[in-house]
């Protein structure tokens, strides 16, 4: 009796601070975050332009329909999903190969963490002017002088980043090398968790490396790498620094991508529209990436 | 002698990644040692990583062309009070979602759900044009209080706060603190790691924050260090020297942070990928 009454002045205060400890991050939320969402959504439905003297009408799809006839934002498309085709496999495969050869204890292990993950900490403005430079056209351009050496002499110097075959795979490179290094910690940390008996366990029922690999390793890295690949593909979509210093979309937009089009659509031109309606694609593209991702986690999940 | 074969090997491909990871950062700071007219010529041979002839030349023109203390320091600003800011809007919230019962509590919990999937780049245009027109921009603040609440970080916090044991806040209060009290006292200090990971991947977020910036400033008196570089970049005259002496004064402050709180940023790292 004593107690519940002691109680409810003590459940009022509670209350009363779990509304004024989460207040400053919830209108933070909803001004920075939410808010602009909505108005995206809202804005890509009209006919919004900047500079333009006529009043602004609901158009509904008109926005979206020109954007999917308009050939410049169908190449922005592809080239997003084939960065992402291209380097969340690859970049995936080379961190856990990374990964797999840190796993044992070592004098040098700490050395090569660190040098692995010095590129993440790079601003990607840098990397982009760096890389720009390593790319330098003719025979003593860096990557030129290499492609020499590692082919014997049958490697022409090529211009990388006004070619339109290689610029994309240049900017892929790039990328690369500057977030291997965050995935490989991250499937480091995931291969450290998987209990040593496992193994132990596998090797007794004389299990050889790849079976252990196959049936031990990857079943215990699945959130890790799930997690891995989720944040390659969205950043894959998010592409825009490297394109903006490195190749402003060129040669013949076979580097422009998502962000970059809206970018250019609603500060270039003025099309506040069409860049809103870019955005609102970006959103519905990474949220289905994470749909899908999610939904296999839990299926593999359930059937484990 | 299997055995030694694979170390072997596997000593072999360690060395040769590391050396492809190593090469453009040696690329860049041996360059901001070299003459102007080297760079290029040496950057085919192995003498783009090892300089024949030192020179100062390009960091005495970086501070000469650029006031690149002023740029340090609006980065530093930034980001500094993104930082202190961040932990403390962020962990208040998460405490609130993860311990205090409330009636806004499974709204606010959905919101930062929902937001955590908004990327930034998504509402970068709308943010641009809401803010213009109240005529913010162009100044420190404008780069900051947009980023300080921060679904991620709220949920790391969150995560944490949940997976600690609940005795030793009953035992505060029982003593009569109240619900700041103990939050100061018995929560924070706890959850130091969970402190230094928020702070190690915002730091990683936004130190090299180009898209904002170069939407919201104009002038070079708030810009920070990543938009400077471009400037370089792109006003004449074209001197790689200068722009590689700039980009290693500009990646050493992170770098040196990096070394020094190495174990920090493996944890931090790790941990948004276990809890994700």
């Amino acid at each position: 009796m004593s107690g519940a009454a002691r109680r409810a002045p003590g459940a009022r205060r509670e209350a009363a601070a779990g509304l004024l400890f989460a207040l400053p991050a919830l209108l933070g939320l909803a001004l920075f975050v939410l808010g602009p969402f909505l108005f995206a959504v809202a804005v890509s439905f009209t006919d919004l332009h900047l500079g333009s003297p006529l009043p602004v009408h609901f158009v509904g799809l008109r926005a979206y329909r020109r954007l999917f006839e308009d050939p410049v934002f169908l190449r922005a498309l592809v080239n997003n999903a084939g960065f992402a085709l291209v380097v969340v496999p690859v970049q995936t495969a080379a961190a856990l190969a990374l990964a797999l050869l840190l796993d044992r204890p070592s004098r040098l292990r700490g050395l090569y963490r660190t040098l692995f993950f010095m590129p993440v900490v790079f601003p990607l403005s840098l990397v982009s002017v760096v890389w720009v430079l390593l790319y330098a056209p003719g025979p003593e351009g860096t990557v030129n002088a290499l492609m020499h050496w590692l082919s014997l002499g049958h490697w022409r110097a090529r211009d990388f980043l006004h070619d339109p075959a290689l610029a994309l795979p240049a900017l892929m490179l790039t990328s690369v090398w500057q977030g291997l290094g965050f995935q490989m910690i991250v499937l480091l940390a995931g291969l450290q968790e998987i209990p040593a008996e496992r193994y132990e366990a596998a090797r007794v029922d004389g299990a050889g490396a790849w079976a252990r690999f196959r049936h031990v390793t990857l079943p215990g890295l699945r959130n890790p790498l799930v997690f891995v690949v989720l944040i390659t593909s969205v950043l894959a979509f998010r592409l825009f620094d490297q394109v903006r210093i490195m190749t402003h979309g060129g040669p013949d937009y076979a580097t422009t991508t998502l962000i970059y089009e809206a970018v250019r659509a609603a500060f270039d031109r003025g099309n506040v529209a069409r860049g809103a309606a870019i955005s609102v694609v970006f959103f519905v593209v990474v949220l289905g990436v994470a749909l899908v991702q999610r939904r296999l986690v839990r299926e593999r999940r359930e059937l484990a | 002698m299997r055995r030694t074969l694979t170390t072997g090997l596997r000593h072999a491909a360690l060395l040769v990644s590391a050396a492809a990871f190593l090469a453009p950062v040696a690329f860049l700071v041996v360059g901001s040692f070299k003459p102007e007219g080297r760079i290029l010529a040496d950057a085919g041979s192995w003498r783009a990583f090892f300089p024949a002839h030192w020179t100062l030349d390009n960091y005495r023109d970086v501070f000469a062309r650029v006031d690149f203390v002023r740029f340090l320091l609006n980065s530093l600003l930034i980001n500094g009070a993104m930082v202190l800011s961040g932990l403390a809007v962020n962990s208040l919230a998460a405490y609130a979602l993860a311990r205090l019962r409330w009636a806004g509590r499974p709204f606010v919990l959905g919101l930062v759900l929902a937001t955590l999937v908004v990327p930034f780049e998504a509402i970068a245009v709308p943010l641009f044009y809401g803010l213009s027109a109240i005529g913010w921009r162009d100044d420190w603040s404008v780069q900051v209080v947009p980023f300080v609440a921060n679904p991620l970080s709220i949920w790391l916090f969150y995560v944490f706060f949940a997976g600690l044991p609940r005795e030793l806040e009953e035992a505060a209060r029982v003593d009569g603190a109240g619900v700041l009290r103990t939050f100061l006292t018995v929560v924070v200090p706890n959850a130091r790691a969970a402190f230094a990971t928020v702070a190690i991947v915002t730091l990683l977020f936004y130190w090299g924050m180009y898209l904002w910036p170069l939407l919201m400033t104009a002038g070079p008196h708030a810009r920070p260090l990543p938009l400077a570089i471009a400037t370089f970049y792109t006003l004449p005259p074209l001197r790689w020297g200068d722009i590689l002496a700039f980009g290693t004064l500009m990646v050493a402050p992170v770098l040196l942070l990096f070394i020094l709180f190495q174990r920090a940023f493996v944890r931090g790292v790790a941990a948004t990928g276990i809890k994700g």
